[in-house]
């Protein structure tokens, strides 16, 4: 009797074995699917990122053969660069478009070929002249920069099976692009306009600029108050503070204010240093302050393990040589403490360069062309810049958007490499 | 003098305060430095405190109410029948008058009173920062000469010096408290205004939402209306979708890599997850919005499904995406801090590694794994630029993903950003969502980080 129950026990046990193997086997199959999964994603988003920006970097320019007649530009012969920058530039790139295809007569069809050319050749005809007036009287070879239709155009982004109805260039202009082609007036070249530039109106002329700027005074703003507050909390907290409920209520304040949505700080910002304290709009100090308020959660939760990492025994051993209080905590304990510290102010910044939306709310949205000279200029950060470029109906912005994106990923990845380094080369195991 | 260099030159008169009473102190106690109660820094960091800090927060509160109050003089200057305006009119015109005074495009015309008013600002402004320079430079001056007069070899400048620093620490640490004190303030007061015009009933339990109030009072279907339920079943079934898609990936991804995955999948498979984390939301909403988006909605059309081009699902699916390391990243801190003892009992009685996460790990594990499912519910629904960008834009009461919903973050971004006159129904309503956005999320996290705790408590 005995026996048989205890066999059957077993064949119970055996006949059920090989379903949970099989379980066993599908459960360790979903947790493989969800990472990969989370991989696939990852791969997507970048692979959907550089696919679409990485072509930017570089700009459709077209060669005009340019004569710089001194009628146009300085009439009155006196050369001062008063009279040269006001000179009638825009008729001298129409001029060398209209040389280039003498058989347009046109005036539709004109209006049409000079769109071929970007508003910003006549900049750049100025500057040159402006640089050297000797060029006046002459004939020169000057690459300037395409329309971004054209650029679009010679990408490959507009299709040009498409009926022309639903095209941005009709056949004619596309016509006019294939013989400068053929005729090698037409060259891609690296686009420094793009690092150098503001934003603008005209894809082939907005850059990155004035936001990389307009985020760095943001960011110095940001750390130049959040890091000091931060390290003087997170000491206080972890080495000063006696346990009551005063300490309780900063503990859970911090902890909770890590977890608010970032928007309300924008509220915050609007409310308080706009309307209450008269700051000036989309200033980079406002922004600074808003992501100060932001960041300070991390540094401070961050500095306080830092912190507890240094083992006491280096405490009782600064005290017990006669230091104060304060010499132990400043001369021993923040020195080991700085590494974890410095990790923690990198990874918060971090945050801050890529935070957008409660600079939506203090008006960092607005067009700014000009790059910001100080932190109260107007100005825009990269993150908006961003935001503000997706927005533009053009196709060429797609283009300069993902561009963008790839900067802005490449400073968020170098500063965390920082962090990684830093931890890596200066943690100690005590 | 600016506001920068007046700075510059303060933080350089402090670093001239450290010397003069670092040499100072050594005078004092004729060179022989045992003569001194401290050491001869902190005479120094003393002469700097008195020289640095009245100055510092002179400078501070000058900049914070400066152009309040010179607006209010500048107002005050007017002649009384601008006075008598309704106040839009009224900051529709100093609005005028400050772009007039930094030199931007005015709209209007110029007349006699504004360039009247517009010189007595630039007066005013003139004599605040003349007035600020020659009282921050007197007090740290006057700081620098009273410490170093104060200074004896017997003076307990270390005790005070500490004391002082002390003192810095906690107020640095009330800045968190301020700064909760700073939100609850700005979204309450703008709410309580709100409420004045727009009932909290209405607004709570309102279906529909258009928040347009009419320019003239003859307008048709502009009276504006702000029934906030859509937003917040916009908000919820966003958030849902996200949730839907983070959960099982995350949490599954966090059991892997706690109990299969060797050591090496774990070093690199982590780190990989937590990139998506540190990617900004607003190139996951250019993602969602340019692949994302025309994915799904061309999909549908394959399948003969209307897909709205600005579909919840999309918005959803990436938010999802954004969210796995963080489910993943707190599920992984939960199920480690499960001891072993307790797979060891489950693996001793012959459950396989299946049967021991998902009878004996997780029921352990859960109380911290809902906590940190809260967290980023919250996250969630404060999200901002994925929706601003990804989701649409008018309100829409509806459950069915495929089409446009819009909501909380995204209203309080587009009533917010553009044209605004700071007193309208339509701005406040922005301070009304905030605050049902702040205190919601609020609890939630109150909720979780509690739950989180107290399970910890419970292992430790």
């Amino acid at each position: 009797m005995n026996e048989t129950t205890k066999k059957n026990t077993m064949d119970i046990v055996k006949a059920k074995l090989a379903k949970r193997y099989a379980r066993e086997q599908r459960f360790r199959a979903y947790g493989i699917v969800a990472i990969s999964l989370g991989m696939l994603f990852l791969v997507m988003l970048f692979v959907s990122i550089i696919s679409q920006g990485y072509g930017a970097f570089f700009q459709t320019y077209v060669k005009l053969d340019v004569e710089f007649s001194a009628e146009k530009i300085d009439p009155q012969g006196k050369r001062d660069p008063e009279a040269l920058s006001s000179g009638d530039y825009g008729n001298l790139v129409k001029e060398s478009v209209r040389q280039a295809f003498p058989e347009v007569t046109g005036r539709t069809e004109k209006i049409q070929l000079y769109k071929l050319v970007s508003s910003g050749a006549t900049y750049e005809l100025r500057n040159r002249v402006m640089a050297n007036p000797e060029l006046i009287g002459t004939t020169q070879s000057v690459w300037v920069p395409a329309d971004d239709d054209v650029d679009m155009l010679v990408k490959g982004h507009i299709d040009r099976n498409l009926p022309e109805s639903e095209r941005r260039m009709n056949n004619q202009q596309i016509g006019w692009v294939e013989k400068l082609e053929n005729a090698g007036r037409i060259e891609k070249r690296f686009n420094l306009v793009f690092f150098t530039g503001g934003d603008s109106r005209e894809p082939e002329l907005a850059g990155i600029w004035g936001a990389a700027v307009g985020s760095f005074y943001t960011l110095l703003v940001t750390l130049a108050l959040s890091f000091p507050i931060g390290v003087a909390t997170a000491v206080y907290l972890e080495e000063f503070a006696p346990r009551n409920k005063w300490t309780d209520i900063i503990e859970v304040n911090i902890n909770n204010l890590a977890a608010v949505p970032s928007i309300v700080f924008g509220l915050l910002g609007l409310a308080v240093f706009i309307n209450l304290f008269g700051l000036p709009r989309s200033a980079p100090l406002v922004g600074g302050l808003v992501l100060t308020l932001m960041t300070l959660p991390t540094i401070i939760i961050a500095g306080r393990a830092a912190l507890k990492s240094v083992p006491p025994s280096i405490r009782e051993a600064a005290l017990g040589v006669g230091a104060s209080k304060m010499q132990t905590i400043t001369h021993h304990v923040l020195p080991l403490a700085m590494p974890g510290m410095l990790t923690g102010t990198i990874i918060g910044m971090a945050q801050a360069l890529g935070e957008t939306a409660p600079l939506l709310m203090i008006g960092m949205v607005a067009f700014i062309v000009d790059i910001p000279g100080s932190a109260f200029d107007p100005a825009t950060v990269l993150p908006v810049q961003i935001y503000l470029w997706a927005d533009s109906p053009e196709r060429a912005f797609v283009e300069k958007t993902s561009a963008a994106i790839m900067v802005l990923l490449g400073f968020l990845i170098a500063m965390n490499a920082i962090a990684v380094i830093l931890r890596k080369r200066f943690e100690r195991r005590w | 003098m600016q506001a920068t260099p007046l700075l510059i030159v303060l933080l350089a008169l402090s670093a001239v305060a450290y010397y003069l009473g670092r040499q100072r102190s050594l005078v004092v106690a004729g060179g022989r430095i045992r003569n001194l109660h401290s050491l001869p820094s902190y005479y120094g960091v003393y002469t700097l405190f008195w020289c640095g800090i009245p100055a510092l927060v002179l400078f501070a509160l000058w900049m914070m109410f400066q152009d309040t109050i010179i607006q209010g003089l500048v107002i005050s200057g007017l002649p009384s029948d601008i006075q008598a305006l309704p106040s839009t009119e009224l900051n529709l015109f100093m609005n005028n008058l400050q772009n007039m005074v930094s030199g931007n495009i005015v709209s209007g015309e110029i007349d006699e009173t504004m360039k009247n008013a517009a010189a007595h600002y630039q007066s005013l402004q003139g004599y605040s920062s003349l007035i600020l320079t020659v009282l921050a430079l007197v007090l740290a001056v006057a700081g620098i000469l009273w410490a170093r007069q104060r200074i004896t070899p017997q003076q307990r400048t270390r005790n005070s010096v500490e004391q002082t620093v002390t003192i810095l620490l906690i107020l640095c640490s009330t800045v968190a408290i301020f700064t909760t004190i700073g939100i609850v303030m700005s979204v309450l007061f703008e709410s309580i205004r709100f409420f004045q015009q727009v009932p909290m009933t209405d607004f709570v339990f309102g279906l529909e939402w258009s928040p347009q109030t009419a320019m003239r009072t003859d307008q048709v279907g502009s009276s504006g209306a702000f029934g906030a339920i859509p937003l917040f079943v916009g908000t919820l079934l966003i958030s849902f979708i996200a949730m839907l898609v983070a959960v099982p990936i995350g949490l599954m991804s966090a059991i892997y890599l706690s109990e299969y995955a060797s050591s090496t999948v774990r070093a690199v498979a982590k780190p990989l997850l937590e990139i998506l984390a540190g990617i900004p939301t607003v190139v996951y909403g250019f993602f969602a919005a340019l692949t994302v988006a025309p994915f799904i909605r061309d999909l549908g059309t394959m399948l003969g499904i209307p897909v709205a081009s600005e579909s919840a699902l999309a918005a959803g699916l990436v938010m999802g995406i954004m969210i796995i390391p963080f489910v993943s990243s707190l599920s992984d801190d939960v199920i480690n801090a499960v001891p072993q003892s307790l797979r060891d009992g489950a693996y001793g009685l012959g459950a396989t590694r299946s049967e021991t996460i998902r009878q004996v790990i997780i029921p352990a594990a859960l109380p911290g794994i809902v906590g940190g499912i809260l967290l980023a519910v919250s996250r969630a629904i404060g999200e901002t630029m994925i929706v601003v960008m990804a989701a649409g834009l008018s309100a829409n009461l509806t459950l069915n993903p495929l089409e446009m919903v819009t909501t909380v973050t995204v209203q309080i971004v587009t009533l917010l950003t553009g044209d605004q006159e700071f007193d309208s129904a339509k701005t406040l309503a922005a301070f009304a969502l905030g605050l049902m956005l702040f205190t919601v999320t609020l609890i939630l996290n109150i909720i979780a980080l509690h739950i989180v705790r107290k399970y910890r408590e419970q292992y430790e």
